[in-house]
């Protein structure tokens, strides 16, 4: 600069005297997984600090259901994390359940635990294989989308929806499966680990995804106590935390199943996590199958009472029953006052409701609680230090999805 | 499960009896109340406390009362993973009145106490940055208290003539429906037509 300075002024041009740099990651950037706008400060290459701004798919689910029936709220669900849609159903279910103490029939908590544990695939899958794909790879997501289309037909085949289902009902789950659907499910779970062993030569040991992932995004113990993680985020770390064994809900208790648990709690122990809960998942689905098939598994898939409604039969002969199923699907049922929590294993951690009732057929105040939610909230703290890069890896790992966190 | 919870129940009261309001268990989870002023302090006693342990905090929310004095009900969830058990804390807030943040003691409180301040207008003290989180730029108004219409106040298109999106006042082409389930003679107060003739007043006027 021409300031008269007889020094070595003039070496450092403007151009050299570097200031950090802002930039917005999103809100249209693949490897966001939605619609994220994150603003980013770099200094070079490293993520000095990091502002996600959430809420752009804000459609106000919580508002919106203040407004309706308990059962015309439960679709509303799906539209969540609508990656495991079904898990979200059954946190809905649960607390319904808790506050009018209805017990569901064996059969349809057995069918409940098979299709969490399909979410829980579907779900697992996609995160994967697209966390491959946002740090290179592009053959995982083909391979493993072409499984997640399978069992989104086992979704249609017992509930007439791909993606939104709104299967599970309280009381109990919306219809029987017809036993061939058993049968093919039980071949798939056959299947499928070949299918993972795939993906497991494409990626575990893979050069470039370890690169990518390794030593990615630490997370230790304190850290997770402090920004209230769930699922594989903390079973990452190596803490064997999860709630269908710690809190056990619907009939998980009685199914032999190992929890998978990380060690250095980096992007890649998630991934690892990810993978051996997939397997475990498919020996669930496969115990689940044969307790359906058992003698005690038979029997209606719905409790029938006030929250249900009366069997198609029924209605051609009753007037009770026709009268009720009217007054069902008009006014709904009423919850007894109260509040109360319930919450379960998502694939992606905690999925909690918290439900006030004033003894209306509407919730007065229904609080959706999302993992993804939490975790996003880290992101400042986790991705500090990282490089621009391994944002996105990070992100993936977090398995975070827009319909849960803006709601 | 329950009897573990009345159990702890008793033991937070008789280890902070001038905080705690009152404890209830019901439908197997333990609702302790207690008074706004004294939300941080409580909070690391329950973060720290032997026998509580609870080191996660798994939600904060607020709900709206419109006909109490004390409009909002503040409640914050929290779960141990050492001891495995969850509890819910409680407290009344009035509208306009300040609460204090507990993000010195739960870090993860930061975005929920900006949902909570977005959604129902309630203002943390001390939290490091209040902005709103989930609804748009420049919303206005807090949509979860129960006075906020559901359908909101502005609604956006995008604008040919001026090629930018625009905010417009909302206007319906029906309206909201709302259907009043309740009985007819506990429900709402229908004004028909030829009623006022009942009370005898209607009668009189005719003479």
């Amino acid at each position: 600069m021409m300031d008269g300075g007889k020094g070595f002024e003039d070496a450092q041009t403007g151009e050299q005297k570097i200031r950090n740099f802002n930039l917005n990651f999103g809100p249209q950037h693949p490897a966001a997984h939605g619609v994220l706008r994150m603003v980013l400060e770099l200094d070079g290459e490293i993520v000095e600090r990091c502002d996600p701004h959430i809420g752009l798919l804000h459609r106000g689910t919580e508002k919106l259901m203040e407004s309706r029936t308990y059962l015309q709220n439960l679709p509303y669900f799906d539209r969540l994390d609508y990656v495991g849609t079904m898990n979200q159903e059954h946190a809905w279910c649960l607390v319904i359940e808790k506050l009018c103490g209805v017990e569901v029939p064996r059969r349809a908590s057995l069918i409940r635990v098979l299709y969490s544990e399909i979410g829980r695939i579907l779900n697992h899958l996609l995160n994967v294989t697209t966390q491959a794909m946002d740090v290179g790879a592009l053959t995982p997501p083909l391979w493993g989308f072409e499984e997640r289309e399978k069992l989104m037909v086992f979704y249609e085949r017992a509930s007439g929806g791909r993606l939104h289902s709104a299967y599970f009902r309280p009381g109990g789950v919306h219809q029987d499966l017809p036993p061939k659907l058993i049968d093919d499910i039980e071949a798939w779970c056959h299947e499928f680990p070949k299918m993972l062993d795939d993906i497991d030569g494409l990626l575990t040991e893979n050069r470039v995804f370890k690169q990518r992932n390794v030593d990615i995004g630490i997370i230790n113990e304190e850290d997770i106590l402090d920004w209230g993680y769930s699922g594989v985020m903390v079973r990452g770390s190596g803490l064997a935390w999860d709630l269908r064994r710690a809190q056990p809900y619907e009939c998980y208790d009685e199914f032999d199943f190992q929890i998978a648990v990380g060690k250095n709690g980096d992007c890649y122990d998630r991934y690892l996590v990810r993978m051996a809960e997939m397997r475990e998942s498919v020996k669930i689905m496969l115990q689940a199958i044969e307790k359906l098939r058992a003698p005690e598994g038979q029997g209606d898939v719905l409790a029938r009472g006030k929250l249900t409604p009366p069997k198609r039969a029924d209605m051609k002969t009753s007037m009770e029953a026709l009268i009720h199923h009217f007054k069902l699907y008009t006014e709904g049922f009423h919850v007894p006052e109260g509040e109360a929590y319930a919450c379960v294993e998502a694939p992606k951690g905690e999925f909690g409701v918290y439900l006030v009732s004033d003894g209306t057929n509407k919730p007065y105040r229904a609080k959706l609680r999302a993992p993804g939610y939490l975790h996003l909230q880290s992101m400042d703290y986790v991705a500090g230090g990282h490089q621009l890069a391994d944002v996105a890896a990070i992100i993936g790992t977090m398995d975070i999805v827009f319909g849960e966190v803006d709601r | 499960m329950t009897e573990a919870l009345n159990e702890l129940g008793t033991v937070i009261e008789s280890k902070r009896p001038d905080e705690v309001v009152s404890w209830e268990v019901s439908y197997d989870e333990l609702t302790v109340t207690i008074r706004a002023v004294d939300l941080p302090v409580f909070m690391e006693f329950l973060k720290t406390d032997r026998n509580c342990r609870f080191t996660t905090l798994v939600d904060i929310t607020a709900v709206d009362w419109p006909s109490r004095e004390e409009r909002f009900d503040m409640v914050y969830h929290f779960l141990s993973m050492y001891q495995n058990h969850r509890i819910r804390v409680k407290c009344a807030v009035s509208e306009g009145e300040m609460v204090p943040s507990i993000t010195g003691v739960y870090k993860a409180a930061d975005w929920f106490e900006r949902e909570v301040f977005d959604m129902f207008g309630i203002i943390f003290k001390g939290h490091p940055d209040l902005r709103r989180l989930l609804t748009d730029y420049g919303f206005r108004g807090h949509p979860l208290r129960k006075d906020f219409p559901t359908t909101g106040y502005t609604e956006l298109r995008y604008d040919e003539v001026e090629k930018r999106v625009v905010y417009e006042p909302v206007s319906l082409v029906q309206e909201y429906r709302q259907f009043d389930f309740m009985s007819p003679w506990e429900g709402a107060d229908y004004i028909l037509p030829g009623d006022e003739k009942a009370d005898g007043k209607g009668g009189e006027a005719k003479g």
